[in-house]
């Protein structure tokens, strides 16, 4: 078995007595998808938020290409991004400028190539040179997706990349990734509320619930464990347990 | 430190003025209203000549030197605001830029925008009431060095206290300097304040390169002492304030608030 890009053993996050994540552990493995699935407040975007960084753990430990983030921040986040339907990019910048500003920011070289590049491939030509509070959601999340592949990151972590997507562009953006997974090894956490992308997409699924990994598996494995018709009665389910 | 990450920021500051005209008025339209009503007020006082000599001198010459300090402070602080106004922290700080790079980046806006504004002010005060700064000599230079870095010890301990207390704390971006003004004896000599104001007053910066200024103007005294003053104080303060940022800093991250900004 592959060593494991991401490795999370033992994450506590407590905001005073609000147990926010309760002691999780989990793993992904290189090209691998894992989908996080829980319902709101669940502990989803807090353990999004401490594997980047920007959210200091009470206790536990993040390693990523076996290095802790504690120590390693700087070199494990230049091979790290996220793309998240809630985090637009700034407003009052066009697509095409946002886009240099972030190869700025993570050092890339032949900036122009690669944005043209990604670009082309998400299908944004025809907004490139706008501004980005002129997006409709669909473009909007298309940028955020454009940013956090511009980087070329080995772990990619996407919060509902495809809740503002119409089923088309969604699709596209599905194949997308799977092609990135294949071509380049990329792994990627997974959130999404849609079952059915999560089943198509995930390679292996964590359930949370109030902080707590309550189901692990593949989405066959979790569907058969729980006797359900598939993962969204497990969902449900499990979301209206108490 | 990363010069490709703190070109970044700069980059995309100066993108957000290339098509805000709000924007731009913060650099010309504000140190010119200054500018004019403190002007009036001047040829107004040059009536009393013989009861305040100088006067043109004193105060054009403090105005442009105070709006120097400000705008340098503002450089470091509507920064970082507007990441706030964009939510975009997150975009920043789940990547490799460095609190330090992000404060360095400020720091570089505000010396651009100290110079914008000090070419509008040295221009206008020219042109409309006669006035040159330059008759400060070289002792110019370390003034306002001095008062740049004056303008980023308040700009990065706001720009802290804004981190920690979240949005509503946002009107510090435009109050706190005027905390500093009655004792940087700006306008008047520091013996007009009380005793135990002039001992506080001491303490800050700005104080020094004021009264400085005022010495070179009334009596072409070499204000060495108030210069060394003025340098060590800023760079005992510059270097505490630094350390208060990145201490808010991981109070922030370790209390979530850093992502919650502008929530």
């Amino acid at each position: 078995m592959s060593i494991p890009v991401l490795r999370v053993q033992h994450l506590v996050k407590r905001f005073g007595e609000f147990v926010a994540v309760n002691d999780i552990s989990f793993d992904i493995r290189p090209g691998e998808i894992l989908g996080l699935l829980g319902p709101n407040g669940a502990g989803k975007t807090t353990t999004i938020q401490m594997l980047l960084g920007v959210v200091t753990p009470t206790a536990g430990s993040i390693q990523m290409f076996g290095l802790d983030l504690a120590v390693h921040r700087e070199e494990i986040l230049q091979r790290v991004n996220f793309s998240s339907t809630y985090v637009a990019m700034p407003q009052a910048l066009t697509v095409e400028e946002n886009l240099w500003v972030i190869a700025r920011l993570y050092g890339l070289s032949q900036t122009q190539e690669r944005v043209d590049d990604i670009v082309k491939r998400l299908e944004m030509e025809e907004f490139r040179h706008k501004v980005t509070r002129k997006l409709s959601s669909g473009q909007s999340t298309r940028l955020g997706l454009a940013k956090a592949f511009l980087t070329e990151p080995k772990i990619l972590f996407l919060d509902e990349p495809t809740a503002s997507l119409d089923p088309d562009i969604a699709q596209k953006i599905r194949s997308f990734l799977k092609e990135e997974r294949r071509s380049s090894g990329l792994s990627v956490l997974y959130s999404s509320h849609n079952m059915h992308e999560m089943e198509e997409m995930s390679d292996r699924i964590i359930f949370l619930q109030r902080g707590k990994i309550v189901a692990e598996g593949t989405a066959q494995e979790i569907v058969a464990r729980f006797g359900q018709a598939d993962l969204e009665e497990v969902f449900v389910k499990l979301a209206r347990e108490k | 430190m990363k010069l490709h990450r703190i070109y970044a920021l700069v980059t995309r500051y100066l993108y957000l003025y290339r098509r805000s005209l709000p924007r731009m008025m913060e650099i010309f339209y504000w140190p010119f209203l200054d500018l004019v009503i403190w002007g009036f007020i001047t040829v107004y006082l040059m009536k009393f000549q013989g009861q305040i000599p100088g006067a043109v001198t004193f105060f054009i010459g403090a105005l442009i030197l105070w709006d120097i300090l400000f705008r340098s402070q503002q450089g470091v602080t509507i920064s970082f605001l507007e990441e706030i106004w964009a939510r975009n922290l997150m975009n920043l700080f789940a990547s490799p830029l460095k609190p330090s790079e992000f404060l360095a980046a400020t720091m570089v806006m505000s010396i651009l925008k100290v110079m914008a504004v000090s070419v509008v002010m040295v221009v206008c005060a020219g042109l409309f009431y006669s006035y040159n700064i330059f008759v400060l000599g070289l002792w110019l230079i370390p003034f306002v060095l001095n008062l740049v870095l004056t303008g980023w010890i308040i700009g990065v301990l706001t720009t802290a206290l804004i981190m920690r207390f979240g949005q509503e704390a946002e009107v510090l971006a435009w109050s706190m300097v005027f905390l500093f003004q009655p004792i940087s004896c700006v306008f008047y000599p520091m013996e007009v304040l009380p005793g135990w104001l002039q001992v506080i007053a001491w303490a800050n910066p700005a104080a020094h390169v004021f009264e400085g200024m005022r010495a070179v103007l009334s009596t072409s005294a070499e204000p060495i002492t108030h210069l060394g003053w003025a340098t060590g104080l800023n760079l005992v303060l510059l270097g505490l304030v630094i350390a208060v940022f990145h201490w808010m800093f991981e109070l922030c991250r370790e209390r979530g608030l850093l992502v919650r900004i502008g929530e």
